[in-house]
């Protein structure tokens, strides 16, 4: 069991150096994901399940999907949508007012 | 240096973690990530209480058999400390998210730096 | 009581000429004094352009990020103290956790006789099989409480920025004018694959949160991680059906009466120590036989009360975020 805290352990540490490092905000937030996924696993070596329930639902569920649906709002999600307005202006194709909608 | 640092190996990953977390809050200009620093930090003092909570040998708080001795079990109270802990952590980090999507709708920005500026623009 | 004299003869005393000249109507220099007329200051346009332009320029100078050289090394020195300091935040956490004593010992200042005391005597005194339950919603309820209250009031909080408000007229808030309320555009809509698999999914995650939650008291889980999945299958729900469906079941109304009723639920329950003496552990209810679900006392619906709580917290918390509001 301490071999697997121990690679768990770095793994966290690997999660968090490269969450500062990386330069695209939603790859930062998925590997914020997989830390909050090894930390549930750390817990239940630690012998708190309670904690491993609550983290796994909790941290990797709905604090990643605030992040998402934030990372929406302020428009860091948009690549796919640039190359189809991109490819969309390069025809005379439909109106801006689409976007309004 | 104590005699302890290899045993305590937990604790001192989780000393590290708050230090990166620190860093990031401290370096980073983007608000996304700040927060995402903050969240390690929270996480890094979650660990520590945990680890500190932990005995070798004995399994979760969870009554087995009818045994009610204390040689069976953990620590349950670094769990009930954590437990309401990571439901807070939510709420504070749901609340800096809107936060920042208000920063953004005012400045379109999410770089505190430019932020700043244009602060001190408006404000001349 | 003075007599009032007639206004000719006050118009000669003291007073009237002292007082006319504190109200500014008379200046007794006017007449005595000889003085230029004042001339009217005439604003002339170019020296005001200049003016302007000078400011702006000496503002674009300040604020010019890139060019200015003291904020440049006053970013160095920023960068340099933040890794400076954190390094040597790690060496003195390093340091004490070195003394600390070890991971795993038994023999700890933790593991005092407080814990000692909820293990020995918690499951007779609360009933609880699960000791952390016992712990968090029986010796120390006041905590969740205060905790389940935080939750709301986050709620409310994030409700308040992120509400897109309109004043008595109809009209947008000019602050608030710029979030687009419907940011559903370029999501797909009524996608199947989606769609059929939170058909599989959503009754399973919600089944297995309502199991965790009634099962608080008897294994790992409670009201907080149960809550949490609930939660999570509603968003999915969410995320598969549209808001129209969800909007059936859950608005604004239904978080309000299930909060107002969880809270206060818990407040009544757990306030009947204020009347019993302060001495709470002997409660009224019994506390059945541990292992059974129908046991231990009030856990089970303190359980269920934190759990709805939790549940429409993380529901709301992703309503709002996706169009301000429920």
């Amino acid at each position: 069991m301490t071999v697997f805290q121990i690679i768990l352990m770095g793994l966290l540490i690997i999660c968090a150096v490269s969450v500062s490092f990386s330069k695209n905000l939603l790859n930062s937030v998925l590997i914020y994901m997989s830390f909050s996924l090894v930390m549930s696993l750390l817990w239940i070596c630690l012998e708190s399940p309670d904690l491993a329930i609550t983290e796994a639902a909790v941290g990797a569920g709905i604090t990643s999907v605030l992040f998402f649906v934030t990372l929406k709002k302020i428009h860091a999600i948009n690549i796919a949508e640039k190359t189809e307005e991109q490819t969309t202006s390069q025809c005379p194709a439909p109106e801006k007012g689409g976007s309004d909608e | 240096m104590g005699p302890n640092l290899w045993i305590n190996y937990g604790e001192a990953v989780a000393a590290i973690l708050f230090c990166i977390g620190f860093t990031n809050l401290l370096l980073q200009t983007n608000l996304i990530k700040k927060i995402i620093g903050l969240n390690i930090m929270d996480s890094a003092i979650y660990l520590f209480l945990a680890e500190k909570g932990y005995i070798a040998g004995r399994t979760a708080p969870i009554v087995t058999g009818g045994v009610t001795s204390v040689e069976a079990y953990i620590n349950p109270i670094p769990s009930g400390l954590v437990l309401t802990g990571i439901v807070v952590s939510v709420s504070v980090s749901a609340l800096m998210l809107s936060l920042t999507i208000r920063l953004y709708i005012r400045y379109h920005s999410l770089d505190l730096d430019e932020i700043a500026a244009q602060l001190k623009k408006e404000g001349r | 009581m003075s007599k009032r004299k007639p206004a000719e003869e006050y118009h000669k005393t003291f007073a009237f000429h002292f007082f006319s000249w504190l109200q500014g109507e008379k200046d007794p220099y006017l007449g005595n004094v000889e003085m230029k007329p004042q001339e009217e200051y005439v604003t002339d346009p170019e020296m005001q352009l200049r003016h302007e332009k000078e400011h702006d320029a000496i503002l674009d100078k300040v604020y010019d990020m890139e060019h200015n050289r003291e904020l440049k090394l006053f970013h160095r020195l920023y960068q340099a103290t933040s890794i400076l300091f954190c390094l040597f935040l790690m060496a003195l956490l390093l340091v004490t956790i070195s003394h600390l004593p070890a991971t795993g010992a038994a023999v700890k200042p933790v593991n005092n006789e407080v814990s000692a005391r909820y293990i020995e005597s918690g499951l007779e005194e609360t009933g609880a099989v699960n000791i952390v339950a016992g712990m968090i919603l029986d010796y120390r309820a006041f905590d969740t409480l205060g905790e389940s209250h935080v939750l709301f009031v986050a709620t409310i909080t994030v409700l308040i920025m992120l509400r897109l408000d309109k004043n008595k007229k109809g009209e947008p808030n000019p602050l608030t004018k710029d979030m687009n309320p419907n940011d559903r555009i370029y999501e797909p809509k009524n996608d199947a694959i989606l769609q059929l698999v939170a058909t599989f999914l959503v009754p399973i995650i919600i089944i297995f949160g309502i199991y965790i939650i009634l099962n608080g008291h008897l294994g790992p889980g409670g009201g907080f991680s149960g809550g949490a999945v609930i939660g999570a299958g509603l968003i999915l729900y969410l995320n598969a059906f549209g808001f129209s469906k969800t909007e059936r079941f859950f608005t604004e109304k239904t978080y309000k009466w299930i909060c107002f009723f969880s809270l206060s639920f818990y407040c009544l329950a757990k306030s009947y120590s204020f009347y019993t003496g302060a001495n709470h552990l002997h409660s009224m209810i019994p506390k059945g036989t541990p292992g059974a679900i129908l046991s231990s006392g009030l856990i089970l619906p303190l359980n269920i009360a934190v759990g709805l709580v939790v549940a429409c917290t993380m529901y709301a918390f992703y309503a709002m975020f996706r169009k301000g509001g429920f």
